[in-house]
């Protein structure tokens, strides 16, 4: 008898994640790949590495729902799709049942989602049109730091002297720094800035509520920046356990307790 | 909620009638600037109208022009043009597109309407503050450039009740223009003339705003995609019994709609209000996206904007002065706010949204906190979208997209 499983498909405008889930919502195989161009190959690639850490295969699957950036141009098992938005919210809510404040640092975009105590939404907002805040902000300064994206975590915790930058905007900010490597500044010091700015930058995009919990790449892969914004907001911050998957998880959720006879069938049919 | 699914709003009998009046107004005022047969003056969309038209002004509303621009997708390549001789891209892109066209020689009349090579050349060029700065900036440019005169309304702003004080004022202003308005037109004021005027515009106006009440049904028979397009006449041809007319025959298409049960969008699930101006650029976008996701946004304070009860035929330059005062654009927040919800309450309305357009802040109520201060006070979630009238370089469609849906997932969610 096949097992009974749930897939969420992140597709993210940088990242795909893949969340494989039981009925009880247990996390039981996940991946994360560059999402590249080619989203439909990413996305298969994704989903067959978390099938065999979920030690499962296609026909295990009950049912599937995508999100993300690239949510509609994924058809692959999937008939639904939800917004991130709506999927960071199930996901956050499934691992912190209460009145929560999620704080999302993605690639591309940033969103702030304030949850009642029921885990209904009462409002969102996502950045604006630009990178300020954003995971393409680091990057950028990165490449301009000449320094690569994993280095950046332990670059900043030794930083001494951290740098302020005033602007918001990525081309202002690279200037800054530009001129502070002249002025000879440590560059442990101007990407401890940087984390600053990216903090600063989301958290004056809305209020926040007391328990706060942070998701998403940036966040996954610098736990310092996880620091900092605790230590601004004067209270320690809630991680999911996989920060990055949390909207994968999130749709996996919604599959789970989707209407979901249709799909089965369609989901079998596609593997 | 599946992206798949389409559900494209029904198209209205009455916007073939619609568009030949238009078509009509079009080559009017064609004629009247190369034949001369008439004396030609360009009006902001709540500028004196009336009074232009009871003087036997051909009239060429600016802002018109400027939304066609974005409607049609041209406006984002004309504002460069504008911004290369120091009209900036953070102001108004009605102004910018609507310059930038002129300098490069380009209108969409000349492909809606064959035969018609460009904008009328006015004879004079009347404007009215209430609304904004940049309209009399925008005037003041053609002023220079086609060396006519530039003559308007300075309006009081951000009034919270409209005083008899507020009302002398612009009304002394109005009349103020006759004389200049006379020496270019060559005739005398007609006072019955104008009074008829007035009371054109007043039964055009009561007629839109019955057209706009039929959404108060469920489901509403009309969006306000249609509106925005529907509102022309109002617009450009108010004052006149061609309008009246139209609205007439739409009202009756719409009272039909009711009748039958028939809503503009299949399977109204939901009722949504929008605050701000359209994306001229992306109606049909922003229209397949909602009514794919079943609701309709079926309200707007746009649209509404074009209703001006105070329209009085037997007090004619009182009346126009209070009508363009009483004007949601001229108000303070606090009475727009309680405008917006009585707005709410009125259609029922589920969600709002209001449009941040990144170069008319006028037009943009979301940046004083009233959609927290009425989301709070009322329960009703609101979202708030960027973008721009024009300027297609401050739209991002996928940002756009994925806000709505999570706002409609939301709304779903909590019903
Ligand atoms: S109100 Fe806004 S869109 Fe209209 S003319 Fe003024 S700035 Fe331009």
């Amino acid at each position: 008898m096949p097992k009974q499983l749930f897939v969420g498909l992140d597709m993210g405008a940088s990242r795909t994640k893949v969340a494989v889930i039981d009925q009880d919502g247990q996390l039981i195989g996940h991946a994360v790949k560059k999402s590249g161009i080619d989203f439909s190959a990413t996305a298969a690639a994704c989903l067959d590495a978390s099938l065999e850490m979920a030690g499962a295969t296609r026909a295990d699957i009950v049912n599937a729902v995508s999100t993300g950036y690239g949510r509609a141009n994924v058809a692959f098992v999937t008939e639904t799709s939800k917004t991130e938005i709506g999927c960071l919210a199930k996901g956050c809510y499934h691992y912190f049942p209460e009145a929560i404040t999620i704080i999302d640092i993605g690639g591309q975009d940033n969103k702030i989602i304030n949850l009642d105590s029921a885990g209904r939404r009462s409002n969102f907002k996502m950045n604006r049109k630009c990178a300020a805040g954003t995971g393409a902000f680091l990057e950028e300064m990165a490449s301009r730091l000449d320094i690569s994206l994993e280095e950046m975590n332990g670059l900043a915790r030794q930083s001494e002297e951290m740098l302020k930058i005033g602007s918001y905007c990525t081309v202002f900010s690279a200037t800054e720094v530009l001129e502070s490597i002249r002025n000879g500044k440590k560059v442990t010091d101007i990407v401890k800035g940087l984390f600053y700015s990216v903090i600063k930058r989301v958290l004056e995009m809305d209020a926040i509520t007391e328990r706060v919990v942070m998701t998403g790449g940036v966040v996954a892969h610098n736990p310092y920046i996880v620091e900092m914004a605790g230590e601004m907001i004067g209270r320690p911050i809630m991680l999911p356990p996989l920060p990055q998957l949390t909207g994968a998880v999130g749709a996996a959720l919604y599959a789970r307790d989707g209407s979901w006879q249709q799909t089965v069938i369609t989901a079998r049919e596609k593997s | 909620m599946t992206t798949e699914q389409k559900n494209i709003r029904k198209k209205l009998q009455a916007t073939d009638q619609m568009n030949r009046i238009m078509t009509v107004y079009f080559y009017g005022l064609n004629e009247a600037a190369t034949s001369g047969n008439k004396k030609v003056a360009w009006c902001t969309s709540v500028g004196p109208a009336e009074l232009l038209r009871a003087m036997g002004f051909a009239v060429h509303f600016p802002e018109n022009h400027a939304a066609m621009l974005g409607a049609t997708r041209m406006s984002t390549d004309m504002i460069p043009a504008a911004n290369a001789i120091g009209y900036s891209p953070d102001i108004c892109s009605y102004l910018t597109a609507d310059i930038g066209a002129y300098l490069k020689g380009i209108t969409p009349l000349s492909k809606a309407y064959k035969g018609i090579e460009s904008i009328p050349k006015p004879d004079v060029l009347v404007y009215n503050t209430n609304q904004c700065r940049d309209v009399q900036d925008w005037f003041a440019w053609y002023a220079r450039e086609f060396s006519v005169p530039i003559i308007g309304i300075t309006s009081p702003k951000n009034i919270n009740e409209v005083s008899s004080a507020h009302i002398d004022d612009v009304t002394r202003q109005i009349e103020a223009l006759v004389p200049t308005l006379e020496l270019i037109s060559g005739h005398k004021l007609d006072m019955d003339r104008l009074r008829e005027t007035v009371s054109l515009s007043r039964q055009c106006t009561e007629l839109w705003k019955e057209v706009l009440e039929t959404a108060t049904a469920t489901p509403a028979p009309l969006t306000f995609f249609d509106g925005t397009i529907h509102m022309g006449p109002a617009v450009v041809l108010r004052g006149t019994p061609e309008a009246v007319e139209y609205y007439q025959v739409l009202l009756a298409e719409l009272k039909q709609r009711i009748a039958e049960g028939v809503g503009a969008v299949e399977d109204e699930s939901l009722r949504i209000y929008w605050d701000g101006m359209p994306v001229w650029g992306r109606l049909r976008q922003h229209s397949d996206l909602f009514a794919g996701l079943k609701a309709n946004v079926l309200a707007s304070t746009y649209c509404s904007s074009w209703i001006f009860q105070a329209f009085d035929a037997q007090d004619p330059f009182r009346s126009m002065a209070k009508a363009y005062l009483e004007l949601f654009i001229v108000r303070s927040d606090a009475y727009k706010e309680k405008y917006i919800k009585e707005m709410l309450a009125k259609f029922r309305i589920d969600g709002i949204i209001y449009h941040d357009a990144k170069t008319c802040p006028c037009n943009s109520n979301n940046r004083y906190g009233m959609p927290q201060r009425l989301e709070a006070e009322t329960g009703i979630p609101a979202l708030v979208i960027s973008g721009d009238l024009n300027d297609l370089r401050c739209v991002s469609d996928e940002q756009t997209k994925t806000n709505v849906e999570a706002f409609i997932e939301q709304l779903e969610e909590g019903k």
